[in-house]
Formats: structure tokens, sequence, C-alpha cells
């Protein structure tokens, strides 16, 4: 058993593959201490995920997004509750690429993080820039390139740290809607070749419908779980598909959207 | 490349402004000292400086190299010094709020008085100097190391954690280079106070230097040439601290681009 407030990764060899869940959070809340006295940022939020599914989370502005995909990652524990995942990774909502170090080498970083030779983190990271469109970029600084291309190498550097759970953080906020467009075109393509569970944080509902199996809807501050609403149509999906737009519709309901 | 080459452009106009400011005050005081009839014992005209310049030339020259080698060595260890001390305070938290006290105060220790009790420890040679030059630059570059190891962005930090990235890993792949600027600007600060800290150092005590050749100087009512060494250590301060700015810009080109924006939140 688990205790309240802990952080736990789950051990795959101790449950039956099946059944284990890659994310699960049970009646999860998390408190942050501010100059106005103590905010919630996530009230009772409990959630599943199982191993190669995507689950995108929506809802407006402050609702707890990026608490929520910091628990999953590790990086903050919940005030009550308990969170169980395989190790994560985040891809930030800004690229945050180092300046000085080329295309490749950022798509590498992590592979670096983890002690391996420069060297053999290039070697590992080229194919990706390759199947990106960004090979003839390898060389080039962050300046150089474009938002667009920026936010690929950020991603091809979360998949390459080699963790079951992607955290992805308003991967394509920053961007405008035909690179936004293009970018989930190539998330949804690298995640069909190289499937991971991924939990993608969004306030594009559009995007949610697109991308994801499943979508949680959270209310705003302090976020709990107003529904969770699978989507009818698989993988891969198209904008047009009535089906998606009916969910899409749904999910505006649910956020509180004018019909 | 071509921004490099544009801001050598931007350069050429801002180094014409301060020449133009230059010629200006030389001619003032060319005409405050020609026409107020002043005694150029006391002030001597800028030409008188010039006429020194060049007609000590050997002697100057050879004094520059003492006190140039002094420079340059007491800053070279100061910024290794200052390297390994902000390293340590930025590691520890201990190290950090026990040495930044101490750090601080040894900024309040009164260097021209205490430069005759280094001399008597030490005697005449480059060792006294180069614990002068190095004191007196060594406070800079590790503030401005520390604020540098300080502007990582928390988030960047988050993310190698979830990398898997042991401590060591983070400050090798990204906060040793993302001090690096802070290292510099550190480092042009402390050339300034060194080439100073190097003069009063040779006024306490030495038998050479471009400090040791004013001293002289005065003494001997030879104004025009004790100037003439206030000339050679101004412009040595400006070519240093220009010269560690091309070496930024050589080394560290993307600290010269617009990172600052890309870093804030969109």
């Amino acid at each position: 058993m688990v205790a309240a407030g802990e952080t736990v990764a789950a051990d795959p060899s101790s449950l039956p593959e099946r059944a284990a869940p890659a994310v699960r959070l049970e009646r999860v809340t998390r408190r942050y201490t501010g100059r106005r006295g103590v905010v919630t940022a996530l009230q009772d939020v409990s959630l599943a995920l199982a191993r190669g599914e995507i689950m995108a989370v929506v809802g407006p502005s402050g609702c707890g997004k990026s608490t929520l995909l910091e628990l999953v990652c590790g990086l903050q524990r919940p005030d009550e509750g308990t969170v169980q995942a395989e190790p994560a990774v985040l891809m930030p909502q800004r690229d945050l690429l180092l300046p000085w170090a080329s295309a490749l080498d950022n798509a590498g970083l992590a592979l670096r993080a983890q002690g391996l030779p420069r060297a053999e983190a290039r070697r590992r990271a080229a194919p990706w820039l390759d199947r990106l469109g960004l090979a003839e970029f390898a060389d080039a600084r962050p300046a150089e390139l474009s938002g667009g291309m920026r936010q690929r190498i950020s991603f091809v550097r979360s998949l390459l740290a080699g963790k079951d759970v992607l955290a992805l953080d308003e991967p394509f906020a920053s961007l405008d809607a035909i690179t936004r467009a293009e970018g989930q075109a190539w998330l949804a393509e690298a995640l069909a070749a190289e499937p991971r569970t991924v939990l993608l944080v969004t306030h594009d509902v559009e995007e949610a419908v697109l991308l994801a199996d499943r979508i949680a809807v959270l209310s705003a501050r302090p976020g709990r779980m107003l529904a969770e609403l699978a989507n009818p149509a698989s993988r891969p999906r198209h904008r047009t598909d009535p089906e998606l737009i009916a969910l899409r519709e749904r999910v505006l309901v649910t956020l509180g959207a004018p019909a | 490349m071509r921004r490099a080459v544009i801001r050598f452009g931007a350069d050429r106009r801002s180094l014409l402004h301060a020449f133009l400011l230059l010629v200006a005050l030389a001619g003032a005081w060319e005409l405050y000292v020609d026409v107020g009839g002043g005694n150029s014992l006391v002030l001597p005209a800028p030409h008188q400086i010039a006429v020194a310049l060049y007609q000590d030339r050997s002697l100057l020259w050879s004094n520059f190299l003492v006190t140039a080698e002094e420079v340059l060595l007491g800053v070279l260890f100061a910024v290794v010094a200052a390297l390994a001390l902000a390293t340590a305070m930025h590691f520890s938290r201990i190290v950090r709020s026990s040495v930044y006290p101490l750090l601080i105060a040894s900024q309040t220790i009164p260097i021209p008085l205490m430069a005759p009790i280094l001399v008597l420890w030490l005697g005449f040679g480059l060792e006294p100097k180069l614990i002068v030059v190095g004191l007196v630059s060594f406070f800079s570059i590790v503030v401005t190391t520390l604020a540098g190891f300080a502007s990582v962005d928390p988030e960047l930090t988050k993310l190698m954690r979830t990398f898997g990235a042991s401590r060591w890993r983070l400050f090798v792949s990204v906060e040793l280079r993302w001090a690096l600027p802070g290292v510099f600007t550190g480092a042009r600060l402390a050339v300034i106070f060194a080439v100073l800290g190097a003069v009063l150092a040779e006024e306490a005590g030495a038998n050479s230097g471009l400090g040791y050749v004013f001293t002289q100087s005065v003494a001997q009512l030879l104004t025009a040439r004790a100037f003439a060494t206030v000339v050679i250590l101004s412009a040595f301060a400006i070519l240093l601290f220009a010269g560690i700015g091309l070496i930024q810009r050589i080394a560290l080109p993307w600290s010269r681009q617009p990172i600052g924006s890309e870093l804030e939140p969109r």
C-alpha cells in the first residue's frame, strides 16, 4: 500500500502487465502557500492511463495543468492522494534549447544528461532530426531556427530520454495556426512510430480531440475533474471527422463555452 | 558571422564618438595651459605629454611590460580562484553563507595601506603585486559568476532532472556554460581594478613598473612623464576591457545573440 503524499514509480515486475496503468493518480490534491494564503491548484483529481494511451488534459488557464504534469514527472509531491507513474519525462511549453548548442546537440541533451558520450548522443539523435525534416539544420544554433523547428527538437530531446511516459506541456501553444497543425501532424506520426504513454496538457480543444484517445476536462482553480471523455475515433484521426467535431463540441460545452 | 559585422559597424561609430570627446577634452586642456599660462610643472599640456611619451618610449615600454605582467598574471589567478570559489559557493549553501561575508569584508581591506606590509613580507618582486591585483579583481568575478549560475532557468533544471541528469551532469552540461558570460563580465570589470591595483602595489615598493616610474617622475618634477604613464595605463585598461569583450564575442557568440527574448514567457 502506498502512503498518502508519496510519489512512487510503479514496479512493473510486481504487477500484471495488462492491468498496471502507466500512470495512476488517486484523489490527488496539491496546494501552494503563496503570498495571499493557501492556493489549491488541484483538488481530488483521479485519472489513469494505460500503456501507450494518449490522454489530453484541457481546462482554463490556472487549472493546475502544469502541476499535474510535474506530479507525474515526480518533480512535486501531492499533499493528499497518491501518484503512481512509470518514469516520465517533461516536454516543456517553452523549448528551453541551450543557446550555445547545435540542433543536433540539443536533440541529444537527454542522452548527455544520462552520461552518454557526445558522439553517441549525436549518433542517436541524427535519425530523428532526419525524420522530422531537420537534417540540414543539424548544425544550426537555436537562434537560427523557427519556433516550429525548435519545438520539434525539443520533442526529440524528450523522446530520446527513453522514458515510458511523455508529459507534454502545451507543446504548440506559442506557434501560429499553420505551424501548430504541422506540429500536431508530426507528433501523431512520431508517436505512431515510437509509441509512448502520453499526457498532453493543452488549452486547444481541437488539438486534444485530434491527438488524444481520452480527454480529461478540468475546472478553473481549484482544478477538479469535470469529465473524462473517450474519443470515439481511432488513430490516425482527421480534423474534419464528424465524430471529432461532435466530441470537440462536447468538450467545449463541458468547459462552459456557449453552445 | 553577419551579426558580428553589424556589431563592429556599430562599435566603429561609438569609437568615433569617444575619439571626438577625447579630442575636445584634450583641446580644452591644451588651451587652458597654453593661454591660461599655468605652470607646466604643475599641469603639463597634452602636447608635452605626447612629447614625453615619444622621448621616454623605451623607458615607458620596458616598465609597461612589468606592469602588464603583473596585471595579466594577477587577473588570470583571480579568474581561476574566483571560478573555483563561485563553484563551491554554488554547490554548497554552507560555503555560500559562510564565505560571502568574508568575501565582502576582503573588499574593505585598504589595499594602498596594506601593500607596504605585503612588500615587507614578500619583498620587491612579483608576488606582492600579484596578491594585490588578485585581491582587487577577484570579487567582481565571483559575484558575476554566481549571478551567472543563478540565471539558469529553473524550468531547464526541472527538465534536466526528468532526463535523469545527476547534479554533476547538470553543472557540466548546463550551468557552467550558462555562467560563462557572467565570468566574462566579471573579468571586464576586474581588469580596470587590476590596473589600479598593480600601480598601487608598485608605489608601495618596487624598482620597476609604470607605478614606480610615476612615483619617481613626480619626485623629480618630471610631471609630463608622470602623466604619460597615466595615459599608457588608461589605454592599457581600455584595451583589456575591449579585448575581453572581443574574446567573448568569438568564444561565446550565442551570448551576444538576443537570448533574453527567447527565455521570456511567451
